[in-house]
């Protein structure tokens, strides 16, 4: 898997005290790990800062809200490893 | 400070959002019913409200951030040292830098000293909404105006 899912599973692991192994591409952060917003504001500020970004989440929460996306699409954790890779590359463009 | 009415800043002076930095100052009152209790015949500031000071201040940095905007609200406080009694009529200085502006979100690395004396450390996060009514949103300007928070925001302090 890539990179990016390690340095999230990581990160998750570590700041939610999560044993790594249980982390896999297919957990959803929610559902499955249990993570709840205020410990998401963590990885998000953690994520941030390891890759150069702003995890738009304002916009995901919106977009879920209104029925115009599913969490799946941003918070299982292959999913959100390829929104964190196009927001890299959207910066280096 | 007014304890019981959480008007915890007295002053801002100054602010520089280039720098993402803001101080602010505040007297601890000479009598207080808090004082009664913490603690009779010995007042301290309680280190919640010493908390709640730089988050306080954070909060005002992150107002001036995002031009009244948008409320931030405390969500957590990490890594807090008390370090230093605070008595009645002391003299606090409040600083607070940005350490990141995330979506819906900001943290910031906040302190308070006396005297140039450390009293206080913590790293805080702050949801940053937007206001949930205009009541709100108004009062924050009045509180604004007490406190002199600048007209016009200097973009480079």
């Amino acid at each position: 898997m890539s990179s990016t899912f390690d340095t999230i599973a990581n990160i998750i692991a570590e700041t939610c005290d999560i044993p790594r192994d249980s982390i896999t591409p297919d957990s959803h952060a929610i559902n499955d790990l249990g993570i709840d917003s205020l410990d998401f504001l963590d990885i998000a500020f953690a994520i941030d800062k390891a890759f150069g970004i702003k995890l738009p989440l304002e916009q995901w929460t919106q977009e879920v809200n209104d029925g115009k996306a599913t969490t799946d699409q941003y918070f299982v954790l292959k999913n959100l490893s390829a929104r964190i890779d196009e927001l890299v590359a959207a910066k280096g463009a | 400070m007014r304890l019981e009415y959480f008007q915890l800043i007295d002053r801002i002076v100054d602010l520089r959002l280039a720098d993402r930095t803001i101080s602010a100052e505040a007297t601890v009152p000479s009598e207080s019913t808090i004082f009664e209790g913490h603690f009779p015949g010995y007042p301290l500031m309680p280190g919640v409200l010493l908390a709640e000071t730089m988050a306080q201040t954070s909060g005002w940095l992150v107002v001036a951030m995002n031009r009244f905007e948008r409320m931030p609200f405390l969500a957590a406080v990490k890594d807090a040292k008390f370090r230093t009694f605070v008595t009645p009529g002391m003299v606090l200085s409040v600083n607070a830098t940005l350490l990141h502006e995330g979506s819906g979100y900001a943290v910031t690395k906040a302190n308070i000293s006396t005297k140039g004396k450390a009293i206080c450390d913590a790293v805080l996060t702050l949801r940053v909404m937007p206001f949930p009514n205009p009541e709100m949103s108004e009062q924050m300007r009045k509180t604004a105006e007490r406190i002199g928070f600048p007209n016009e925001v200097p973009a480079n302090g």
